[in-house]
């Protein structure tokens, strides 16, 4: 195969095509889930990441997932260092990672099999595997491989053996530098892409590098496209239906970075944490540019303390974490509720707890957003839902922070934080940024913590301001902010700060329903399981199913219609990535059962008597899964444990 | 990073204050604490000084010293206890046009904020630091403190405390950066006051540690170096401080001392006996990390506006019709 001359690569055109240039049948998918997994350090997630932005470019709809191993460098050839990232490629828009993946291409056995022993790859799987292992000079690796070879085959996935290394060898003198690109070509073969798309791509990706290393890049590309052409004998194609008007594709770690850009905060003090920090390496980058900074704080505790303080001096600030940096920060949470500071706190949540799963999804820390910090803390907590959702939650968590002089905590996940999706690219507005700060004279009398009998609600006074001068303090206080100790005063400033939420909740709007206003089944979820849920019930619906489900942005206070919404459905449960007990469990019944987080706040709230159904599997819930879960929960139970309990 | 109304603000008249526009209600420290003293100092000094109280802020943790800023007529952060430092950097980051100062006491700085205290001392903002070191827990009620001399009898250490103090002056002179070290004793007000004043002209974290009695809980503690001034080493130097006659008359016990020479800076911070009183460290030239960070750019909206379009640019995929409009 070395004696691939460079003749010009095939041209592909955009729209859907019957046969291509080689004469092979070209089958046009609806979607397609296609990973590239590799060692870590081999490229295969700068592959996926520019196979996700070339398709976008071409006007698919994606939806990237890293997958990442939890160490930075595992042991080469190892079933748990799979490294690399899952696209899901659709004619239209994609508003999740999907099911199972359609396409692998896997640098060696080993890291493929960490994703076959995950369930990850559906029954009928093309595997693009590289071959070097088979003439390897390990007897052991020989053997590994072609057992691990032929027992795929015969599980009935369909195995293509390639020659990547050699291939590569025939261009560069280092293959592990380039066999990504290689397997980029292969792709945009197989999936018939654009090939002068891709080069432009790679063109960007290595801008900062020597024409020399775009031309390599480029010209292994070329080759892998060439390759695909000439041996596979299958190709897709995806027609995209183009979006009308412009989108962004980034991930929601850099749509959170860039809300923070468009939110005039000027000001993200933080401290390193997995998977929160990718929003701060991408701010220290930009923020400066436009004249403000990132703070890298000694610690997680000092990293909130210095936002406050800046807030506290007029700028509202943004500190950026994820679970147990949040955990540290909980006391100068509580310091910001008492002093009534603007505040806004993103977590991007992880496993958990302690040190969990850093690299994983999970949807954990709910109930520590809303319930955290000691004492009455009343706080607003938003969760976004998507990635687009990522880029707007900030401007509006630091406009409801300076409306309120509250603390608005962000949650996001290690899902929405690493995959990609494109949406419509914002118009910036400037009614996005903060005002001026206030430095205008206090009036002779007036008080610092002037609460509104009705909202809570009072003037922050800046400092600058004349006449305003005042000790803000963590104590109890009273009006004048001096230290308080007597009854009726602590009652009443835990009233007002209380008061708050409820004034804000009198402005918020009910969430829509996905699906009919009333049927047998509600779903209701927060946070990034959105786009699985409503495609599964969109699916289910499809079948003939009456579910609709519903997505809250807001999780305290929460908005109005939920309680009346919850009534009109003869079932309602929550979905979600945490934990719950499953009431078959032998010792789990009614007294005992532990449920999930948004599934405990909607029982105590409207009395409603929701089910839940959760996973902590460290992966975002399929919609196949969520599926399955309506189909059962629509179904009588015969067998259910319960149904055994009430006959007794 | 702009200072938009503020910094631009322009003082159209001459402003006069006195000691009273900085008093605000009547302390709560006990009779003889050496709080009192260090509160009066800082009075006069801002008196002196003429600051402005609205442009002043006072930032504290949590301990008896920490009250501090409920006495001042001025705006005040008392916060959490061990984060004064984190708070008042993040103030100072927001709003270099404001004059911040910490009031901190040992077990807030040396233990429980430890971390920052090291981290303050790196960074170099321009921050005046008081650490009012009586070497005893006091607000909750007599647990030795890092700072407790060894032996020291408390309610954790009914048998006397474990470990030698820690020495908070040399542990400050051995952090990088360290811009302004300085040691005062509550009972000598001349002193603390010249001391003050010195370490807010110092541009920079001005780190000043007042050896304080406690009259409730360790009242003998500093007897013998108030009673006898030999117990007491005054530093002086034409880069530092000159000693006034009558300080000069009493306190015999002098020492020469050029605050630009760290290495004898360590030295004379190690002893506890005599207590060094004076400027052991100054250097002005160590850079101030607000100065460092400030990006100088006017932050207007058409800057933010332009930033962000041109990050959108990178990412954005236009509609097949529309060609990509000029960045």
């Amino acid at each position: 195969m070395n004696d691939i001359s460079f003749k010009e690569p095939v041209r592909q055109t955009r729209g859907p095509a019957k046969k291509s240039e080689s004469g092979k049948p070209v089958k046009v998918l609806k979607e397609h889930i296609v990973e590239i997994i590799s060692d870590s350090g081999e490229g295969a997630q700068r592959c996926g990441q520019s196979l996700g932005s070339i398709a976008a470019k071409m006007g698919n709809g994606i939806w990237t997932v890293e997958i990442i191993p939890a160490e930075i460098r595992p042991p080469a050839r190892s079933v748990a260092g799979a490294s690399g990232n899952r696209i899901r490629i659709g004619q239209g828009p994609v508003s999740n990672g999907g099911d199972n993946t359609g396409l692998v291409v896997a640098f060696n056995e080993q890291v493929l099999l960490g994703r076959v022993r995950s369930g990850e790859l559906s029954g009928d799987c093309i595997i693009l595997l590289e071959s070097m292992w088979r003439e390897h000079a390990d007897p052991a690796i020989v053997a590994s491989y072609i057992e691990t070879h032929d027992a795929l085959k015969k599980a009935g996935y369909r195995v293509y053996e390639i020659p990547m290394e050699r291939e590569c060898l025939a261009l560069v003198s280092d293959a592990r530098r380039g066999k990504n690109m290689f397997a980029l070509g292969m792709l945009c073969s197989i999936y018939s892409l654009d090939l002068e798309v891709a080069r432009e791509q790679i063109a960007l990706t290595f801008g900062k590098k020597a024409q020399s290393v775009i031309d390599a890049n480029v010209k292994l590309l070329d080759a892998g496209f060439i390759w695909a052409e000439v041996n596979l004998d299958f190709k897709y194609s995806i027609p995209a239906t183009r979006a009308k008007e412009a989108q962004i594709v980034v991930n929601g770690n850099t749509a959170l970075a860039l809300g923070v850009l468009a939110s005039g905060m000027e000001i993200c003090s933080m401290y390193p944490i997995t998977p929160a920090t990718s929003a701060s390496h991408y701010l220290s980058d930009v923020l400066e540019r436009i004249g403000g900074i990132v703070h890298q704080a000694e610690d997680e505790i000092s990293a909130c303390a210095f936002a406050i303080g800046a807030s506290y001096a007029g700028k509202c600030t943004v500190t950026i974490t994820s679970g147990p940096g949040y955990s540290l920060k909980q006391e100068a949470i509580g310091l910001a509720v008492m002093g009534e500071i603007p505040l806004v706190v993103v977590n991007v949540q992880r496993g958990g707890p302690s040190t969990g799963q850093p690299t994983k999804a999970e949807q954990g820390d709910l109930m520590t957003a809303i319930f955290g910090s000691h004492g009455d803390a009343p706080k607003v907590v938003m969760a976004a839902s998507t990635i687009e959702d990522c880029f707007y939650s900030i401007i509006t968590a630091r406009k409801i922070a300076e409306t309120f002089n509250m603390v608005v905590v962000v949650l996001t996940d290690s899902n929405l934080a690493t995959s990609q999706q494109p949406f419509p690219r914002p118009q910036f507005s400037e009614s996005w940024l903060a005002p001026p700060i206030d430095q205008s004279v206090i009036p002779p009398g007036a008080l610092p913590y002037d609460w509104d009998k009705t909202t809570g609600l009072a003037r922050r006074f800046i400092p600058g301001q004349p006449g305003g001068e005042h000790t803000l303090t963590g104590l109890a206080h009273d009006r004048a902010s001096h230290v308080a100790y007597d009854a009726d005063i602590n009652e009443q400033s835990i009233h007002a700060r209380s008061l708050k939420l409820a004034a804000l909740q009198k402005t918020l709007k009910a969430p829509p329903l996905f699906g009919d206003q009333s049927g047998d089944l509600l779903i209701m979820g927060w946070g990034s399981t959105k786009g699985a849920i409503e495609e599964a019930v969109e699916l289910m619906r499809a079948e003939g199913h009456k579910v609709s489900s519903m997505h809250l942005r807001f999780l305290q206070p929460l908005p109005p219609g939920i309680g009346e919404a919850m009534r009109r459905f003869k079932k309602v449960m929550t979905i979600e990535g945490n934990w719950s007990d499953d009431p078959n469990d032998e010792i789990i019944d009614e007294n005992n059962r532990r449920y999930s987080a948004l599934a405990i706040l909607l029982r105590s709230r409207f009395l409603v008597d929701v089910d839940c159904w959760s996973e902590v599997r460290g992966a975002p819930i399929k919609p196949s899964t969520i599926c399955g879960l309506i189909r059962g929960k629509l179904k009588p139970a015969v067998k259910s444990k319960q149904a055994k309990a009430k006959k007794s | 990073m702009n200072m938009a109304a503020t910094e631009c603000l322009l003082q159209m008249f001459e402003e006069h204050h006195e000691l009273e526009d900085y008093q605000s209600g009547v302390p709560r420290w006990c009779t003889g604490c050496g709080d009192n003293a260090i509160l009066t100092a800082v009075q006069r000094l801002c008196r002196n000084e003429d600051l402005r109280p609205e442009k002043t802020v006072f930032v504290s943790g949590i301990g008896c010293s920490s009250r501090f800023p409920h006495y001042m007529k001025t705006y005040g952060f008392h916060g959490i206890h061990g984060r004064a430092l984190p708070i008042a950097e993040g103030v100072k980051m927001a709003r270099p046009d404001l004059t911040v100062f910490v009031n901190t006491g040992d077990g807030d700085c040396c233990s429980i904020g430890a971390a920052h205290w090291i981290h303050a001392i790196r960074y170099n903002m321009n921050i005046t630091v008081m650490l009012h070191d009586n070497q005893i827990y006091g607000l909750t009620k007599m647990q030795a403190s890092p700072t407790s001399p060894i032996g020291t009898k408390s309610n954790t250490t009914p048998k006397g405390s474990y470990l030698d103090a820690l020495n908070p002056l040399t542990v400050t002179l051995g952090v990088q950066n360290v811009s302004f070290v300085a040691q005062a004793v509550d009972w000598i007000p001349e002193s603390l006051y010249d001391i003050l004043s010195a370490a807010y002209h110092h541009k920079g974290l001005s780190f000043v540690r007042i050896v304080q009695r406690c009259p409730e809980w360790l009242p003998k503690i500093h007897d013998p170096a108030m009673h006898d001034p030999n117990r007491i080493l005054l530093l002086n130097h034409e880069r530092g401080l000159k000693l006034s006659p009558t300080l000069a008359k009493v306190y015999k016990n002098q020492l020469t001392h050029d605050p630009l020479n760290i290495d004898r800076a360590r030295e004379i911070a190690s002893s506890t006996d005599p207590i060094p009183v004076g400027i052991l460290y100054h250097n002005p030239d160590v850079p101030c990390y607000e100065d460092t960070r400030h990006s100088g750019q006017l932050r207007t909206t058409e800057l933010i506006e332009k930033g962000l379009n041109k990050e959108f640019d990178k990412v954005t995929v236009w509609p097949q019709d529309a060609e990509p409009r000029a960045a």
